[in-house]
């Protein structure tokens, strides 16, 4: 393990913000921090970069325990979510500042701020100052000022926060490129999930202080470990009484279960091809257009459920009743995740594999 | 249509003509008084004034006051709003309240409490005696008391502005190991220096004003520890009704060149504030 | 405090704080308890006999009837000045703006000798107005107008500030809604820039009381009739009587404290309806 936490706890002001925090980070990956505002993300990285202390718990990098070891000892790179660029200093002298710390070499310092600025592509921007650049521009300059003393780390907080919607994309792309042709271990937090999984290598989820479940986003995405994962991940809805659902048993320990726009297909009344048993009727309540697809809302006997349907299907109308075929859901108490299938279309499934 | 814009620049010229001649009567005149009365006996009298020697030792301790006093000041002010705004602490807000406490007290009392400490009644009077240090009714007290008056002057200044900037720069800068005297100059005071310098003509004008609070420890001893404002005092009660005017005038003078420098630097803040 | 210390990246802490403790306290708080300490050797009887000795009800009376009179005049036209200096465009308007600052940058020993001059019996002013029988200076109206002198950019500087945020847009909304303009300003924005002049109006009433070289020369001092209370305790200090010095200051230190108290109390009230918007 590269980046090591072992049993992290903090307080500020009697709010526990970590609680028992442990997990690792491989060398060269590039790491999503992903959790609801108030989850104790920021503050873990904020500890990683030495901005905060724990309060008990060790925290290593590289085979070093760094808990004494001042913030600007550990090698590390931050881009702050509000980037915090100098701004009474051009995007030459930020970037410079930290070889300038470090006093190297003059002859260096340009080199090396030249070969970032073609990096982040803002050749003929050096004089400019934070002002003069669009929001996406000083993310750019952020990343290359922490890069620019080598940093064997590199945490970024909230990287796309302050950028508006249609740039973040790009954006997005852009990082996960660089980050890897820099080939940097580094760690970003969000709150964004989309984003997490876009970008990541791995997810780390964290609720309320803890680290709920790590794990690549296809992983977290399929395999929810715990409730909060399973709740969090995707456009998930709950449903109270899932054995009432067609295809669904109770399961004993498990009151309630979570569905996901893609485990539900819709279907016109009468329209279904197969299956038609295990399906329920359902009420479409609202309608939205979401681009490429259309994203319902579905009353199913008073549970609200949303289901996704494809622009080219036969349109559907508000207050239509339609077939709704649910094939699987995940089952959950306050302590574990299942997997349940609809039994009704089970049989069939292992045929078409 | 017509009528409401008739009606409309009718009360902006009564209103403006209201504020002028509420300005005019209260504060024009008043400063006017002080020139017109100065020159009344002629050029020869005003300068005869102003370059008795009295008036001259009284520019020159009035000078030295302020200047160690702006001196000061500054110094405090840059550390007390570092500490305020740079870091989390316990008893920040009781520490901002105790250093704003000079404002609220009369300058009479200002004076009042050096006299406690270092007059005959103080408690480190036996200490100075033995010492042959004297600071009530003589220079440091006079300083002592410029200094308590106009003590929360700078801090009062930089600290909304630092506040306003955060700590994200100076964490960023700290955390590629940069040192306090380097981040200080090329991060903070860069954001600070034109507050910085209106704090300071804000401390200079109040410094060399003082009236209250020097007249308490001072003394009045004439040559020594008689302050501009002192000295026109004394002046005034002895009916040198042009000498006390002609003396004022340099202060007068001052002041004007202090409300200049301080409209062209708020004119700078406002403008500095807009584009970052 | 080992583990506190160490919690702080921003390098400093330590210095920053050592030298703002110190100076702090050296320069203001241990001669500010000095005083006190001072105090604590006489007994509630004799400092309540000293407090409500009648010499000094009768400055109480005349330091906070002007004081009053002269921070609502203040106000008026603190609301006034501000408008007209935030609202309208005229040639002249900074060099205007320049001089609301005047008093505090004016030495007051200099405003008191020229308002003294100004108001007596031969002055410009003094003696317009003794040909219609009113003595101004060496009596409690010069003593107002000294007051009025020093506390104006008080007001006007808290209510500057709101006036500019609020921009014409507010102004126009109220007008698109049929309001007069009368209306508009009392109902929409006299109500929005009230606690600003309250604010302003308590600085103004706590330096008018705290004052003194500006005061002191127009008022004369005549016992009983017009000696303002710092003079009392310049007075006591002159006789040597420092118990009674230091009891008056107690009393207007707790006064102003009041006040302020009442200020900060106002101003966290409009911080909170502000963060609700």
């Amino acid at each position: 393990m590269y980046v090591e936490l072992k049993n992290i706890n903090k307080t500020f002001n009697g709010f526990q913000a970590s609680r028992d925090v442990s997990f690792g980070i491989e060398q060269g990956q590039l790491v999503g921090l992903l959790g609801p505002s108030g989850s104790g993300k920021t503050t873990i990285l904020r500890m990683i970069a030495g901005l905060e202390y724990p309060d008990s718990g060790d925290i290593i990098i590289n085979g070093v325990r760094v808990n004494d070891i001042p913030a600007s000892k550990r090698g590390i790179g931050f881009v702050f979510q509000s980037y915090a660029l100098f701004r009474y200093m051009t995007v030459y002298d930020n970037i410079a500042f930290g070889l300038e710390v470090q006093r190297s070499r003059k002859a260096d310092i340009r080199a090396r701020v030249a070969e970032l600025i073609k990096l982040i592509g803002l050749e003929g921007m050096e004089k400019r100052y934070p002002h003069q650049l669009s929001g996406g521009q000083r993310q750019r300059v952020a990343f290359a000022r922490a890069l620019a003393p080598n940093p064997q780390l590199l945490l970024l907080d909230e990287p796309f926060a302050a950028i508006d919607a249609k740039v973040r994309r790009e954006l997005r792309a852009w990082l996960r490129e660089t980050i890897n042709k820099v080939g940097i271990t580094s760690i970003f937090v969000t709150h964004d999930q989309d984003e997490a999984i876009e970008v990541a290598d791995e997810i780390i989820i964290t609720n309320a202080g803890q680290v709920e479940q790590k794990g690549s986003p296809v992983e977290i995405y399929k395999h929810p470990a715990t409730p909060f994962s399973a709740q969090f991940i995707g456009q998930s809805r709950t449903v109270e009484n899932y054995a009432a659902l067609n295809g669904f048993e109770h399961v004993a320990g498990f009151d309630r279960a979570i569905v996901r726009p893609e485990f539900i297909d819709v279907e016109k009344r009468g329209k279904r091809l197969m299956f038609e048993s295990a399906a329920e009727t359902g009420v479409v309540e609202s309608i939205f257009f979401r681009g490429n697809l259309s994203e319902l809302t579905i009353n199913l006997g008073g549970t609200r459920i949303i289901a996704n349907r494809a622009l080219e299907a036969e349109e559907v109308a508000v207050g239509e009743e339609v077939s709704v075929l649910i094939y699987r859901l995940y089952l959950y108490n306050d302590s574990a995740v299942r997997l349940a299938e609809n039994v009704l279309i089970r049989d069939v499934n292992t045929v078409f594999i | 249509m017509k009528p409401k814009a008739v009606k409309k620049s009718a009360t902006k010229y009564i209103l403006i003509a209201l504020a002028v001649l509420f300005i005019a009567v209260m504060l024009a005149v008043p400063l006017a008084t002080v020139l017109v009365y100065a020159l009344r006996q002629g050029w020869d009298t005003f300068a005869a004034a102003i370059v008795d020697p009295y008036a001259i030792k009284a520019l020159k301790l009035t000078l030295t006051a302020a200047g160690t006093t702006v001196v000061l000041n500054t110094f405090f002010g840059v550390f007390a709003s570092w500490a305020i705004t740079k870091f989390r602490f316990r008893g920040k807000q009781i520490l901002t309240t105790l250093i704003d406490i000079p404002f609220a007290i009369s300058p009479v009392i200002a004076g009042l409490v050096f006299i406690y400490v270092f007059g005959r009644i103080g408690w480190a009077y036996p200490f100075l005696q033995a010492h042959d240090i004297k600071i009530v009714f003589a220079v440091p007290g006079i300083i002592l008391a410029t200094i308590f008056v106009t003590f929360p002057f700078i801090s009062r200044e930089l600290i909304p502005l630092m506040q306003s900037s955060g700590t994200d720069e100076e964490e960023a800068a700290a955390l590629m190991g940069a040192g306090g005297l380097r981040i200080y100059r090329k991060i903070t005071f860069p954001h600070v220096k034109w507050g910085l310098l209106y704090g300071i003509i804000l401390c200079t004008a109040r410094a060399v004003g003082e009236f209250g609070a020097v007249s308490v420890v001072s003394g009045h001893l004439r040559g020594k520890t008689n302050t501009l404002p002192l000295h026109i005092e004394i002046l005034f009660s002895e009916f040198h009704l042009t000498a006390s005017f002609a003396v004022s005038s340099i202060l007068v003078a001052m002041t004007v060149v202090i409300l200049v420098l301080r409209n062209i630097v708020e004119y700078r803040v406002k403008r500095e504030e807009r584009s970052h | 405090m080992r583990l506190r210390k160490r919690n702080k990246v921003i390098p400093g802490f330590g210095l920053s704080m050592g030298v703002t403790i110190s100076m702090l306290s050296l320069v203001v708080l241990i001669p500010l308890v000095s005083v006190f300490i001072n105090l604590a050797g006489i007994s509630f009887a004799d400092f309540w006999k000293i407090v409500t000795d009648s010499q000094l009800v009768a400055a109480y009376k005349v330091s906070l009837t002007s004081a009053f009179i002269a921070a609502c005049v203040n106000g008026v036209f603190g609301v006034l000045l501000a408008w007209v200096l935030t609202r309208y465009e005229f040639p002249g308007k900074r060099i205007l703006d320049g001089f609301i600052e005047l008093p505090f940058a004016l030495p007051t020993a200099v405003a008191g000798i020229a308002l003294t001059t100004l108001y007596s019996d031969k002055g410009w002013f003094g003696s317009v107005f003794a040909k219609i029988g009113i003595k101004v200076s060496y009596t409690r109206i010069g003593i107002t107008i000294a007051m009025i002198f020093i506390g104006i950019p008080f007001v006007v500087r808290a209510i500057q500030p709101v006036l500019e945020k609020l921009d014409g847009s507010y102004e126009e909304a109220a007008e698109i809604l049929g309001a007069s303009r009368s209306r508009t300003f009392f109902k929409v924005i006299f109500p929005e820039i009230l606690p600003a002049a309250l604010t302003g109006f308590g600085l103004a009433f706590a330096r008018c009381i705290g004052e003194y070289g500006s005061v002191v020369f127009i008022a004369g001092n005549i016992p009983w009739k017009t000696q303002i209370v710092p003079l009392m305790i310049m007075s006591k200090l002159e006789q040597f009587n420092y118990t009674a010095a230091t009891s008056i200051a107690l009393v207007m230190i707790v006064f102003s404290f009041v006040i302020l108290f009442t200020i900060n109390i106002i101003q966290s009230r409009v911080a909170k309806r502000a963060g609700g918007k």
